[in-house]
C-alpha cells in the first residue's frame, strides 16, 4: 500500500505477508511465554487450514500446538477453562462462520468470567479467525459478523488491516489479560507490508489510526474494508480531486471514537465501510457515535457501505454485486459530497 | 445398583497419602464400614466415625440452608432464580469430600450445596443469595453462580452443559502444568443431551484429562423425566461411546458415593483416567422455588423418596455404630445455628457500592485501552461505566 505512512526509519522492519506476520507473532509469543499454546482444527500436522501456523508444530511440539477434533464449542470452552487457570491459549477457528457453534462459550462464558468472579479470575484467551467473502464461498462461509461480538461487554475485538498491525496486535492480544476475538481476513492473508522485527514491539489495543490524511471526507473502516477505503480514496483523488481521510479502526472493542470524531470534526463528512451487513453492524455503531459526537460538525448525513443484506450467492457476478466494493465506497463518498445521486448504498 | 469396581492398590495408597497430608480421616471402604458395624472400635474407626458425623452435620447444614433459602426467597429477600438441592445431600457431600484441596470443582447452577460442601462459609453463600457485598461471588452471581477461588470452586455456571467444556479446559491446564490434581465437574441429568457433553467427553478421553464428570441424576431436567428425554436412560453408559469408564452409584448412599468418587478422582489425578460417575438421587423441591414440582410427578413419588432420605440413612448408620441421639441432635443444632447466623450475616452485609458497577468487566490496565471510547457514547455511559474504571 503506497498510501500507508512508512514506519519511522529507526525501527528495523522486514517485508512480510499478513499471514507471515501472524506466524511471527505466534512464534515469538510461544517462545516468550510457556503458558501460551495454540489449539484448533488442523493447526498442527496440517499446518493450518490457511497455513498461518505452518512450521510451529515442528518447532514447539504437540503440547504447544494442539490439534483438535471438529468440536468448536468443546475446544473454545476448553480454552476458557485453561485460561481461567492461568494458561494463555490461542484458539484458531478455521473461519469466523464456525464460531457460531461456539457462540455460547464466547459470549456467555469467556466474556462473563472476570465479572462473575468479581475480578478474582480472568480469561486471557485469544480466539483468532478469518472472516470475509469474495471467493465464491457462498452463504454459509462468507460472513463478517465481528460486530456481534464487539457489542458484548467483557470481550475485546481486534481486526487489523496490515501485516504490521497483524503482528503487533496479535502479540498485544496474547499478552492481554482479557478474552480477545482477533478477526483476520481471508483475502488479505497474501497482502505484504513492512513489519517491525523487534519481538518486543507490541501495538496498543484501542487505538485507531489515520492511515491516509485528507480534508473533504472521512472514511472509517477495519480489516479488508480499510484496504477498500484506501483504494477508493486514491481513485477519488485522481478522478475527482476529492481528498479523503481514512481512519483504520484496528480495534472494534475498545472503539477509538475519539480519533474518528476528531477526523470527522475536521472533514465534516463521514462514510463508514465494513465487510459485514450494515444493519445493527459496526457501521451502525459508528454512525450513532459520529452523529452524537459531531452533530454540529456534520455537513451531510453519515453514509454506510457494507455487504448487501442477503445471504451471499455463489454466482460470481451476484457475489461481486453484493460486496462493498471500491466503486460502491467511492460512489457513497461522491453522494455525501453532493457530487452524485444516491447510489443506493444507504 | 452400582457397578462395584475393585479398589486397586495404587488408589489405596493415594487415599492414605491424602489422610496423611490433610490430617483428616480417609474415607472408609465398605470393608471398613463392616468393621465398624462389628464394633471393632479402634483409633482409626473413631476417626472415621468422627468424619462421618461431620459429614452428617454438613448434610444437615445443606438441608436447613436450602429450607431457609426457600423461606427467604418467598419473603422476597432473594431474587432471580433459586434452585434448591434438598434430597441430594449425600451425593453433594460425598463427592466434594472426596476431593483434595488442590482439586478443582466446577458445577451447574444448582450449587448452594456444593459451595457449602466445599467449605464456603454459609454466611457468604447466604449473602450472595441476598446480593450483598460479602457474598462469595461479590454480589455478582446470586443463586446460580456461587464460587470460591481460594477453595478451588470455579463456579456455579448457569447454561445447561456450558460448564462442561470449561471444566475440560481446567483439566487440560492441570495436565499441562503436571499438577497432581483433578477436576470434579458436576452436571444434571438434563445436561447429557447437549452437544457440549459429547464434545467434552470426547476431548477428555482423547487427551486423557484428569476429570470426573459427576452426573447428578435427580430424575428430572426441569419437568422432563430422564425417561422422557434420554434414549439411553442409564446415563453412565454413554461414557462407553468415548471408551471412557462410566459407573452408576446410589447417590443417596454416602459411603457408596465416597467410595466411588474417591476411586475415580484418584484415577484421574494419578493416571489421567477421566470418568463419568452417575449418582442417582432425587430432588424433593421443584426445579426452582417458583416450581411446585407437582405437575410432572406425584406426591406419592416424593413421599416414597423421602422415606429413604439420605440424611436419615446416615443417621441410622451412625446410630448402628454407637453414636448417641444426643450427638446427632447436637450436630443438627449446630447446623441450624450456622444457618441462623448466615441469615444474620447476610442481613448485615451492605449492598455492593454503585460505583463498583463496571468493576472487573475488564482486567486492570484496560482503562487506557478504553480511554478513547467515550465520544458519542450512549447517554449516561460515562457515569455508569467509565467514571469508576473498568478493571479495578
Amino acid at each position: 500500500m503506497s498510501t500507508q505512512a512508512p514506519p519511522p526509519p529507526a525501527v528495523a522492519t522486514e517485508l512480510l505477508t499478513y499471514r507471515e506476520a501472524l506466524r511471527a507473532a505466534l512464534r515469538e509469543e510461544l517462545a516468550r511465554d510457556e503458558r501460551v499454546f495454540l489449539m484448533g482444527e488442523e493447526v498442527g500436522l496440517f499446518e493450518g487450514a490457511y497455513k498461518v501456523s505452518a512450521g510451529l508444530l515442528a518447532e514447539f511440539g504437540p503440547e504447544r500446538v494442539r490439534d483438535t477434533p471438529i468440536s468448536e464449542e468443546g475446544f473454545v470452552g476448553a480454552g476458557v477453562g485453561a485460561a481461567m487457570l492461568g494458561e494463555r491459549p490461542v484458539v484458531e477457528i478455521m473461519t469466523l462462520n464456525f464460531l457460531l457453534v461456539a457462540m455460547d462459550m464466547v459470549v456467555n462464558h469467556a466474556a462473563k468470567v472476570r465479572t462473575m468472579f468479581g475480578g478474582e479470575l480472568g480469561c486471557p484467551l485469544v480466539i483468532r479467525t478469518p472472516a470475509g467473502a469474495g471467493n465464491q464461498l457462498t452463504a454459509q462461509h462468507s460472513q463478517s459478523f465481528e460486530g456481534w461480538f464487539a457489542g458484548t461487554p467483557g470481550l475485546k475485538v481486534l481486526a487489523p488491516a496490515t501485516p504490521a498491525d497483524a503482528k503487533g496486535l496479535l502479540k498485544a492480544a496474547i499478552r492481554d489479560d482479557d478474552p480477545v476475538l482477533f478477526v483476520e481476513n481471508l483475502p488479505i492473508y497474501k497482502q505484504k507490508g513492512e513489519v517491525p522485527s523487534d519481538p518486543d514491539h507490541v501495538e496498543q489495543i484501542g487505538r485507531a489510526k489515520v492511515v491516509r490524511p485528507g480534508s473533504d471526507v472521512t472514511l472509517v473502516a477495519h480489516s479488508l474494508a480499510t484496504l477498500r477505503a484506501l483504494a477508493a480514496a486514491e481513485r477519488l483523488q485522481q478522478e475527482h480531486g476529492v481528498s479523503a481521510e481514512v481512519v483504520d479502526l484496528r480495534s472494534l472493542r475498545p472503539l477509538d471514537s475519539e480519533t474518528v470524531a476528531a477526523s470527522v470534526a475536521h472533514t465534516n463528512r463521514a462514510v463508514c465501510v465494513e465487510e459485514g451487513w450494515p444493519s445493527y453492524g459496526v457501521t451502525a455503531e459508528l454512525a450513532a457515535r459520529i452523529q452524537h459526537a459531531c452533530f454540529d460538525d456534520l455537513d451531510a448525513p453519515v453514509e454506510r457501505v457494507g455487504m448487501a443484506e442477503v445471504p451471499l450467492p455463489y454466482a460470481k457476478p451476484l457475489e461481486l454485486a453484493a460486496m462493498p466494493s471500491e466503486e460502491r465506497v467511492a460512489a457513497a463518498v461522491l453522494h455525501t459530497l453532493g457530487m452524485a445521486p444516491n447510489p443506493g448504498s444507504g | 445398583m452400582a457397578r462395584q469396581a475393585q479398589a486397586e492398590p495404587k488408589q489405596m495408597v493415594a487415599r492414605r497419602s491424602r489422610a496423611q497430608r490433610d490430617g483428616t480421616a480417609a474415607a472408609e471402604t465398605p470393608a471398613q464400614a463392616q468393621d465398624a458395624d462389628l464394633a471393632v472400635v479402634g483409633d482409626r474407626d473413631a476417626v472415621a466415625l468422627e468424619a462421618t458425623l461431620a459429614r452428617y452435620e454438613r448434610m444437615q447444614l445443606i438441608r436447613l440452608f436450602e429450607e431457609e433459602a426457600e423461606r427467604q426467597y418467598k419473603a422476597a429477600r432473594i431474587g432471580g432464580y433459586c434452585h434448591l438441592s434438598s434430597g441430594q445431600e449425600a451425593c453433594t457431600v460425598g463427592t466434594v469430600d472426596s476431593m483434595r484441596p488442590d482439586d478443582v470443582l466446577i458445577t451447574g447452577y444448582r450449587c448452594h450445596g456444593f459451595a457449602l460442601a466445599r467449605g464456603v462459609p454459609a454466611g457468604a453463600v447466604m449473602a450472595e443469595l441476598f446480593g450483598r457485598r460479602d457474598g462469595c461471588a461479590h454480589g455478582r452471581g446470586g443463586s446460580m453462580h456461587m464460587l470460591d477461588v481460594q477453595r478451588g470452586f470455579l463456579g456455579g455456571w448457569g447454561i445447561v452443559g456450558g460448564q462442561l467444556p470449561v471444566a475440560t479446559g481446567a483439566a487440560l491446564a492441570l495436565r499441562r502444568r503436571q499438577r497432581r490434581a483433578a477436576v470434579l465437574c458436576e452436571l444434571g441429568d438434563g445436561a447429557v443431551n447437549v452437544g457440549a457433553w459429547h464434545e467434552s467427553l470426547n476431548l477428555a478421553a482423547l487427551w486423557r484429562l484428569p476429570i470426573v464428570f459427576l452426573v447428578v441424576n435427580n430424575g428430572y431436567g426441569m419437568g422432563t423425566s430422564v425417561e422422557r428425554s434420554s434414549a439411553e436412560p442409564e446415563l453412565y453408559r454413554r461414557a462407553a461411546a468415548f471408551r471412557m469408564h462410566g459407573e452408576r452409584v446410589d447417590g443417596d448412599d454416602l459411603d457408596a458415593v465416597m467410595a466411588a468418587s474417591e476411586r475415580l478422582l484418584a484415577a484421574a489425578r494419578e493416571d489421567f483416567v477421566p470418568a463419568v460417575l452417575e449418582a442417582v438421587t432425587y430432588r424433593y423441591r421443584g426445579h426452582s422455588v417458583a416450581d411446585a414440582g407437582l405437575a410432572y410427578r406425584t406426591r406419592e413419588e416424593i413421599a416414597e423418596h423421602r422415606s429413604h432420605d439420605p440424611i436419615l440413612r446416615v443417621a441410622d448408620s451412625l446410630r448402628r455404630r454407637g453414636v448417641s441421639e444426643e450427638a446427632l441432635e447436637r450436630a443438627r443444632l449446630c447446623a441450624a445455628r450456622d444457618v441462623a447466623e448466615a441469615v444474620s450475616f447476610a442481613e448485615h452485609s451492605p449492598d455492593p457500592e454503585l460505583s463498583s458497577l463496571a468493576r472487573g468487566v475488564y482486567a486492570p490496565g484496560s482503562d487506557a485501552q478504553f480511554a478513547r471510547m467515550l465520544p458519542g457514547s450512549p447517554f449516561g455511559e460515562e457515569q455508569l461505566v467509565f467514571a469508576a474504571g473498568l478493571g479495578r
